[in-house]
């Protein structure tokens, strides 16, 4: 049976291009897809294009496309990415321009639209879609005019289009992780819309790979320590054939590790009801998936079960959330933890004394408490040093940055042997996310690709 | 004994929602896990950390169980003042469990 062979080239925003550089050399593979978008993603990518209208993709797109494509183009790898994030066809223009330096002449470019529908929110509503919120039931109303972008979760008949119209390079949106890695394999194999077991497979083998390290030894909590050169980790690489069954496995001779556990843990990985994992292209059980060792890192991944998809799709909408100040400075040894809590609770004071209108006050103690909360163990010996970090949600950029400003003076005026202030951060915008479903049929009228010879 | 002598365990952010799944390295300490590790002791134990609603899904041919909790990010990974603003650590903040494993095999 025929098999092709997809490429996992990046698991978020700011991920390393030098396993995709490697798997495209040596990884024998197709297809490369690049996934580049969190849902904290698009909140980076708005304020860039808030800045400048001209950016709001991912910027390291032009840098990792400068490596990447003599090499695809010699090995004949096509290259699927959502790293246009809020402005595809910005992404499009810097990699037209990048193929016209490196003297690739001819390559076709795709770009997919039609995910951002933030100045089609009201129509929405109109149109009878509640935009409620998807976790809490909470009404549009209470965000509408702080909302800064929205976004629909597009499914992979875009991407199959663009691959159907001889793309050599895919640039989308906001489209669903897996359907990425999906779109090739309905392509390749011309997958029937409504043969949800095949489509299941397919989502599945997207969501393995679209976590880049994560399937190949990366973030293991099993037994991390044996897994062998992580500074080095391969990519995974999916090897499907016409029945969706596929090889989970990496380039050879790359650091890493694919092995029934790696992959377990992976499978669960942001998935909520294992039974019903829900995507614009097919609804995935995977209760039943099977997972077997078929050679050094070659897992075989079968069982994954479909259901029809649904008849919404879910968008994504950011909206404004107050601002965070924070500080962060150390203390050491002797008596580390305590002058730090001292420390804490003299800036708090100052906080109510200078009137500092905070929202929400949180001090952590990093190197004690500041990722395990109320959980953390209180220390058997006396810490070495100890950070503390204060952070607080206000209203305006101004008011958090007073926050900073009440440190400094900790250094002469407070308890002693303090460390390591590392300035007075700059206030960052929050941005709270609302998800919520609207009829399918609303959003996909608009939804186009381009595709263009540069 | 702290899970974290026993099992495989990995959490991911959705919004203000998490999920931590663990996986189990038999049969026999799987069911262990479905005995001991319910819904509300996961919610106890993350009292002043998760104020929403837990989940719990079972897969025990994977010997799996999924835990999705609601209201626990304050606010979701763009939003918070949490440093771990993800949730990546939840996973490891769940191994402190202590449970009882006992020799039920007779």
């Amino acid at each position: 049976m025929r098999t092709i062979r997809i490429g996992a080239g990046q698991g978020f925003y700011g991920d390393s291009i030098l396993p995709a550089l490697e798997t495209a050399a040596r990884g024998n593979v197709q297809y490369l897809c690049f996934d580049s978008l969190a849902e904290l993603t698009l909140a980076i990518l708005q304020k860039d294009r808030q800045r400048d209208p001209s950016l709001g993709y991912a910027a390291d797109i032009g840098r990792q496309m400068k490596e990447l494509l003599p090499i695809a183009k010699a090995n004949g790898i096509r290259v699927i990415t959502n790293a246009g994030g809020m402005n595809p066809a910005g992404a499009a223009r810097e990699v037209a321009r990048i193929a016209k330096e490196l003297g690739l002449g001819g390559l076709k470019l795709a770009v997919v639209a039609g995910d951002d529908v933030y100045a089609d929110i009201d129509a929405l509503r109109e149109q009878g879609a509640s935009l409620a919120h998807l976790e809490d039931g909470r009404e549009i109303a209470d965000i509408r005019d702080r909302i800064v972008f929205a976004n629909a979760y597009l499914g992979a008949k875009p991407i199959v289009e663009a691959l159907r119209a001889g793309a050599d390079v895919v640039i989308t949106g906001r489209t669903t992780d897996s359907a990425l890695f999906l779109a090739p394999y309905i392509y390749e194999f011309s997958i029937r819309p409504k043969d949800w077991h095949r489509l299941a497979q397919g989502v599945l083998m997207g969501h393995l790979l679209e976590c880049s390290g994560q399937a190949a030894g990366g973030n293991f909590s099993g037994s991390w320590q044996a897994v062998e050169e992580l500074e080095r980790i391969g990519f995974p690489i999916a090897e499907v054939s016409e029945d969706g069954a596929f090889i989970l496995t990496k380039t050879e001779g790359t650091g890493g590790l694919v092995s029934v556990d790696t992959v377990k843990e992976q499978l669960l990985y942001e998935i909520h009801d294992p039974f019903a994992y829900v995507t614009p292209d097919v609804v995935l059980n995977v209760t039943e998936v099977q997972l077997e060792a078929v050679g050094g890192n070659r897992v075989r991944v079968t069982g994954a079960r479909g259901k029809k998809r649904p008849d919404t799709l879910k968008i994504v909408m950011g909206y404004t959330d107050g601002w965070l100040g924070q500080a962060i400075w150390g203390y050491s040894w002797p008596d580390a933890l305590a002058k730090a809590q001292a420390a804490g609770r003299i800036i708090r004071k100052q906080i109510e004394r200078t009137g500092l209108m905070a929202d929400e006050i949180r001090t952590d103690y990093i190197g004690y408490n500041s990722l395990h909360g109320p959980l953390a163990a209180p220390p058997a010996e006396e810490l070495n040093e100890v950070y503390v970090r204060i952070a607080v949600r206000t209203k305006s950029s101004a008011e958090a940055a007073k926050l900073g400003r009440l440190v400094p003076p900790l250094m002469l005026s407070g308890p002693p042997a303090m460390g390591a202030f590392l300035g007075m951060m700059k206030p960052r915008e929050l941005l709270g996310m609302w998800s919520c479903l609207v009829p399918r049929g609303l959003i996909e009228v608009k939804v186009q690709v381009t595709v263009v010879e540069v | 004994m702290q899970l974290r002598h026993i099992v495989q365990a990995r959490s991911g952010d959705k919004g203000n929602t998490i999920n931590i799944s663990l996986f189990a390295p038999s049969d026999h300490l799987f069911e262990v896990l479905v005995r001991e590790v319910t819904v509300e002791r996961v919610k106890a134990h993350f009292t002043g950390l998760i104020y929403g609603e837990v989940v719990r899904y079972l897969i025990p041919h994977l010997r799996a169980m999924n835990f999705v909790c609601k209201e626990a990010l304050s606010g979701g990974g763009s939003a918070t003042l949490r440093m771990d603003n993800l949730g990546k650590c939840y996973a490891s903040n769940l191994m402190r469990l202590e449970i009882e494993i006992g020799d039920d095999r007779g």
